[in-house]
């Protein structure tokens, strides 16, 4: 028989090499896929425990503001409150993404519309290199700067959401300006030539169409940096005073859902109710990621369909 | 007012703002170099760190850090490569890829210290693997496999499929086309990737506190064996990094010079990151070179 | 533009005790998901010699080439019905090894498509992999394909440079000798000469008649003068159809078909 028709009849070397690759490219990505489901069964397994073996009162948790879970209140509940972490991490979640966007959306129009020689050429590395900067790093400077600051202008101890706020506004602003940089590049040159030739100015044209036709991008880049900010545990942690009662004011010590997480979880007991109610806030945080997840994708359809 | 002038206006508004984010941003740079960098001495670097006195170093931190680095990298590195190479070579266009992708951005965007607690309920109590190097790198590895798998999968994804028909046109398999000649082609971007990556992890403190633990006893610097307890390369033993240093010493406010040591030791993390970045640009346009040039 | 019949079909046998086939296709179909691109293609092609594969862009040629050593396989939802028979071997089957069978039916593409390495890895890469250590033999085979594809004497002193720095025409010969280095029965090539200007267009030609002695070719090419040139059968496509095959002589001269009397004759589209 011809050795070639031969050879084709059989399974080559190539053909087993690409069998045994193609298994340990799949057992890669299913190793992936394994921690991310084993990582939302753990958490939520111990952060249901709180209603399921608990019995606490979901409703309860999600509005009570006493947070002290060894301890039980007048009627003999558990006092498991978590509204003071919510409102907390929302506080300076917001706070920060408000004051941070106009800086984000200027500094990214100035590096792509009004410099975009010089001015992205100094911004671009120095951005990077700030979302590198470690979270502890902002926490120190937070402390050694900001919280003496405030202190000193507004009174009281300079802990509180005020910080909190500071910290995270220079932490989010380069995540949110690169991404606004980069939907703001992402508008075609031929929009600006049309609007300028149309007599419009420099001005005009950016706030009416290049703006307009980079908001998707630019939203998916706010979200990302609220989502970075609700996430972020130590360098708020470490200004923001760490007392789980409801904030009165923005100067009062607070404290977020990653604060008390940090804080508390190495002193509590494994299954006790203590420690599952910190896992609660665990899942709390878990869900707000998927949360902010779903409000990136949600925007990026409906920018796709314009 | 007409629309001349509310055009300069608006560029000198945004000259302000872009002026204002360079002076914040260099003077946050400024004020760590240089309240640090006085700190940052050759004994500074190497000894042991004092609890209660002044005059402690961040020698074993600052091991730590590194070791636990390496040992990450050493985890996701090969696993990243492997999804990424699923992911751009061989996943099917249907919604089990789509619903893949969509797990791995989720990985991407949980806050470290979910992950980080996530690993001290598994690797150091389930596994029992304790508060361990061990541990810490397993939580590293959580934290930065879905960033370098993107990144292994954009960086293949760019290179010309040309060369993916170059390959098979002349009989070898899709895998062996990929791991010698598509891989290599787009080295410069996944070396990229992953010196950053590696920077993004050696800041990383929040997901080792409850992992590597946030203590770190003395080093045997003469026995390099891992199964010695105090070796330095001992995956079994609890591992304070510098990032877990400077919030440990914060929080606890027992270290009489705290300030100090956290000022060099931010230093010496935001040196280290400056590096990374630069060995990151530096190392993949030298390799891009090397791949294209004559 | 007139819309010729797709009825209208002439194929010339060739006989099978006068022309030894190196390969050929009966009833071949290729699918895109659902739209079927190529119709019923039945072609013979004769051993060392040069089939041309003419017609518009957009008529099937290119695909109908791709399916041949079923490069079609890499793309996402492509299917190929019909016979490829090789060898007495269906190889349009999954009974057949692609891979070996592709070191057999070797391809060069439109665009040159070298790998980023050197010149004589760019060579001896395929050939190491299928298990071929010798240094001697590997510096052979370099010496023997460069020379094969009238590039010796341009590289032969930075054998060991990036291929990249070649210029196109250059890294399309790199590409058939990266082919022929494997020995393969048939190559099949895709406009290779498209992408280049007419000097490089004219070597790689001459390389192609010199590789006629050891090698059964069939050549995509829009350009009709090249077809005349090199090729001692064309088959014209049209419409995912191959309505006619024949001596390149009878096919520039006195075609059969209104279709390809006015597709040679520049009546077309």
């Amino acid at each position: 028989m011809d050795p070639i028709k031969e050879s084709l009849l059989k399974t080559s070397k190539a053909a087993k090499k690409e069998k045994k690759g193609k298994l340990i490219s799949e057992f890669c990505i299913a190793l992936i896929i394994i921690a991310v489901v084993a990582i939302f069964y753990f958490v939520a397994s111990k952060g249901l425990a709180t209603f399921f073996t608990n019995k606490i009162n979901l409703w309860d948790f999600l509005t009570k503001t006493d947070w002290n879970p060894g301890v039980k209140d007048s009627h003999g509940h558990p006092e498991v409150g978590a509204l003071p972490m919510i409102v907390g991490s929302f506080g300076v979640t917001f706070l920060s993404a408000i004051v941070a966007t106009p800086f984000a959306i200027g500094t990214a129009i100035f590096m792509t519309e009004i410099s975009p020689k010089r001015g992205y050429r100094i911004m671009q590395p120095v951005t990077e290199l700030l979302v590198g900067i470690p979270s502890v790093v902002y926490g120190f400077i937070g402390l050694s700067v900001v919280v003496p600051f405030i202190r000193r202008t507004f009174g009281g101890s300079g802990f509180g959401i005020l910080s909190g706020t500071f910290v995270l506004f220079v932490m989010i602003l380069p995540t949110v300006t690169s991404m606004s940089v980069d939907a703001l590049k992402a508008v075609p040159r031929h929009y600006r030539e049309a609007s300028l030739a149309l007599g419009a100015t420099r001005w005009q044209t950016i706030y009416r169409v290049v703006l307009r036709a980079a908001t998707p991008g630019i939203l998916t880049g706010i979200v990302f940096g609220m989502a970075r900010a609700f996430g972020e545990a130590l360098a708020v942690q470490m200004v923001i005073g760490n007392a789980a009662l409801l904030p009165k004011n923005l100067i009062s010590p607070a404290s977020t859902l990653t604060s008390v997480l940090t804080s508390g979880i190495g002193n509590t007991v494994m299954g006790s109710l203590q420690n599952n109610a910190l896992w609660s806030l665990a899942l709390l945080l878990l869900l707000m990621s998927l949360f902010f997840n779903l409000v990136v994708r949600w925007i990026g359809k409906r920018g796709a369909v314009k | 007012m007409n629309s001349k002038k509310w055009d300069k206006v608006a560029t000198a508004v945004l000259y302000a703002v872009a002026l204002f984010i360079i002076v914040i941003l260099f003077t946050l740079l400024a004020y760590i170099l240089i309240q640090g960098l006085p700190h940052v001495t050759w004994h500074f670097l190497t000894s042991p760190a004092k609890a209660f006195t002044k005059g402690g170093g961040i020698g074993i931190q600052l091991f730590n850090s590194f070791y636990l680095l390496f040992l990450s990298m050493l985890i996701s590195v090969p696993i990243s490569i492997g999804a990424g190479i699923y992911l751009a070579e061989y996943a099917p266009k249907n919604w089990v890829t789509d619903l893949l992708r969509n797990a791995i951005e989720i990985l991407s965007s949980l806050p470290s210290v979910v992950v980080g607690l996530f690993g001290f309920l598994v690797f150091v109590l389930q596994f029992g693997f304790g508060f361990s190097i061990l541990s810490g790198a397993l939580a590293l590895t959580l934290f930065n496999l879905p960033l370098l798998t993107r990144n292994v999968e954009d960086s293949l994804e760019a290179v010309s499929f040309s060369q993916v028909e170059a390959g098979m046109g002349l009989g070898l398999s899709r895998w062996t086309t990929v791991l010698h000649i598509i891989l290599p082609e787009a080295l410069p971007g996944i070396i990229t990737g992953m010196i950053l990556g590696a920077g993004r992890v050696f800041g990383e403190a929040a997901a080792l506190i409850y992992t590597a633990g946030q203590s770190a006893p003395a080093l045997d610097f003469t026995n390099w064996n891992p199964f010695y307890i105090a070796s330095p390369l001992n995956p079994m033993r609890p591992a304070e990094t510098l990032a877990v240093h400077i919030w440990k010493i914060n929080s606890e406010g027992i270290m009489p010079d705290a300030t100090a040591v956290s000022a060099g030791s931010s230093a010496v993390l935001v040196l280290a990151v400056l590096l990374f970045n630069l060995a990151a640009r530096v190392i993949g346009n030298r390799i891009y070179k090397k791949l294209t040039a004559e | 533009m007139d819309n010729y019949s797709l009825d209208d079909i002439y194929i010339k046998p060739l006989d099978s005790k006068e022309h030894e086939l190196a390969l050929s296709t009966e009833d071949l179909k290729v699918y895109y998901g659902d739209k079927e691109a190529i119709h019923d293609v039945s072609l013979p092609f004769e051993r060392y010699k040069i089939t041309a594969l003419i017609g518009a862009s957009g008529s099937g040629k290119s695909t109908y080439l791709r399916s041949l050593n079923r490069m079609n396989d890499l793309i996402p939802g492509a299917r190929v019905d019909g016979k490829i028979m090789y060898r007495d071997l269906n190889i349009n089957s999954a009974k057949v090894d692609v891979y070996e069978m592709r070191k057999h039916i070797g391809m060069v593409f439109q665009q040159p498509n070298p790998f980023a390495k050197s010149i004589y890895d760019n060579i001896t890469f395929a050939p190491r992999q299928f298990g071929e250590k010798n240094k001697e033999k590997l510096d052979e085979m370099v010496e023997q394909t460069l020379k094969q594809a009238a590039l010796w004497d341009q590289v032969k002193d930075k054998l060991h440079t990036s291929a990249l720095a070649l210029s196109g025409g250059q890294q399309q010969r790199l590409c058939i000798a990266r082919a022929i280095a494997l020995q393969p029965d048939i190559l099949l090539m895709d406009e290779p000469a498209s992408a280049l200007d007419p000097i490089s267009t004219s070597k790689v030609e001459d390389t192609l008649m010199q590789l006629k002695d050891q090698y059964t070719i069939i050549i995509v090419t829009h350009n009709m003068q090249q077809a005349a040139r090199i090729s001692d059968y064309t088959a014209f496509f049209y419409s995912g159809k191959a309505l006619e095959f024949d001596d390149t002589k009878t096919i520039f001269t006195s075609p059969r078909i209104k279709a390809t009397n006015d597709y040679v004759s520049g009546h077309f589209g």
